[in-house]
């Protein structure tokens, strides 16, 4: 119980945005700190901040888009993967959708 | 009361609005907007002058987006433009109508979406994912696509759709269910026995005439066609043109007799105006008979097509008559077709063209 209560809690991490989504919210920070437990939840924290945000990176699948890619510790990552303390998120433009 | 004209423009690499007066003489070019999204249609509020623009970017998904200002300023949206889990997700809006009160957007995959609130938030009209037929509907050679959607003037319960590739259907219900209405158009594609199907055609163009909304034509990829009965029913007015293969079908602002249509040669012979020479073709008595206009547009090695969405016309008298090229150039003529002038010749590919009339 108290393990899975660990696991659910929110973790403090760094996201990079692109350039190519912050024009699309003026005003929005390329470089900020969230607090979530997942991607998912990373995405939500977007949203609250910048509504309309979470679903130019997520569809309705539900999934990551396509062309864009979430990397953590230089790994791509998928909506349910966990995030690490401390972590640096970087939310990328794929060139495959460029 | 004197009048300006906007031409409206969607291309591959955002939207643009050319500025007109009402001699349409002068024209100033402004864009690209939407961030140079692909954008698939560009309409305008007639009644507020709201510009809507629907697209698709590959990134960050389908949006639909808005300027208040006549383009100066955008927002986006897309706020329950999205089909259940599990489905094949929404990849671009591609047609947008004002019916009454309400704004309605057609997507890819083909659905039916509407908003209540100027185009912020966005309900699903189901109806078609539900549709028997649906199992069995294959996307064209571009996408299975809800690029056309008509309304009566008089009744915003009725609307007609056009799909590539499932055709074209009917709601007497503001879009909740459906029924197909493709009696009389034909399907090349099928085996011989099979070539007037109920549903599965390519339709490319929807058109209603004006004050006479039970006349509909239609340019399909095999034919055009005239329905006199809201579409029930289907009958060829192809003798007389160059092919029976085109993208665009606009009706005349009031003369419910006229058409004008864009044929190209021919969907495996390069989609390229017939000859290589640039031809708008009128008809003037419902599609019994046809003629070339020709006069200002260019006559030698033209390549280029024009895609299901890029002609419309304005309201003014006489009638503006506008197109735009898949090879970016945008055409028009202030005199019903008669003579045409090249308004832009470096646009990116054009997706649509539409247009708003204002009061000075």
């Amino acid at each position: 119980m108290l393990q899975d209560t660990a696991q659910s809690a929110a973790t403090t991490v760094t996201v990079i945005l692109p350039a190519a989504l912050m024009r699309l919210f003026p005003g929005c920070q390329g470089r900020l700190v969230i607090a979530a437990s997942d991607i998912a939840g990373m995405l939500d924290e977007l949203e609250a901040r910048w509504p309309g945000m979470r679903d130019r990176l997520r569809d309705s699948t539900p999934s990551i888009r396509r062309h864009i890619s979430i990397f953590i510790d230089g790994r791509r990552s998928r909506l349910d993967t966990p995030l690490r303390p401390g972590a640096t998120v970087y939310v990328l433009t794929a060139m495959s959708g460029g | 009361m004197a009048k300006n004209v906007h031409l409206l423009v969607g291309t591959r690499k955002g939207a643009f609005v050319l500025d007109g007066d009402s001699e349409r003489g002068t024209w100033t070019l402004r864009g690209p907007f939407c961030e140079a999204w692909p954008i698939n249609h560009v309409i305008a509020d007639n009644a507020t002058g709201t510009i809507y623009a629907g697209g698709g970017n590959e990134w960050f998904g389908p949006a639909v987006w808005k300027s208040e200002d006549l383009g100066e300023t955008w927002s986006h949206s897309s706020e329950g433009l999205s089909y259940a889990e599990g489905e094949t997700p929404i990849k671009a809006v591609w047609s947008l109508t004002q019916n009454g009160k309400a704004l309605y957007a057609g997507v890819e995959p083909a659905g039916l979406f509407r908003s209540e609130d100027h185009g912020i938030t966005w309900e699903h009209l189901d109806g078609l994912q539900k549709h028997p037929s649906r199992p069995q509907w294959m996307p064209g050679g571009g996408g299975l696509i809800l690029h056309h959607i008509v309304t009566h003037p008089e009744d915003n319960n009725q609307l007609w759709i056009a799909i590539s590739t499932a055709g074209v259907f009917h709601s007497s219900d503001g879009g909740q269910t459906w029924e197909p209405r493709n009696k009389g158009t034909r399907n090349d594609y099928m085996p011989e026995d099979q070539r007037y199907p109920e549903f599965g055609q390519c339709v490319h163009a929807l058109a209603m005439a004006s004050g006479m909304p039970d006349r509909l034509y239609q340019q399909n990829h095999c034919g055009m066609y005239r329905s006199d009965d809201g579409g029930q029913s289907w009958r060829s007015i192809e003798p007389g043109l160059p092919s029976t293969f085109g993208f665009p079908a606009v009706a005349h602002p009031r003369d419910p007799e006229t058409l004008y249509l864009l044929p190209l040669n021919g969907d495996v012979l390069g989609r390229y105006v017939p000859d290589a020479k640039a031809a708008v073709w009128r008809t003037r008595d419902g599609g019994k008979t046809w003629e070339d206009l020709r006069n200002g547009l260019p006559q030698k090695e033209v390549f280029f097509g024009v895609l299901r969405q890029s002609m419309s016309t304005d309201t003014l008298d006489p009638a503006g008559v506008y197109f735009g090229t898949n090879t970016g150039e945008l055409y028009a003529s202030a005199d019903e077709g008669e003579t045409w002038t090249c308004l832009a010749e470096h646009l990116p590919t054009i997706t649509s063209v539409e247009t708003l009339v204002v009061d000075r």
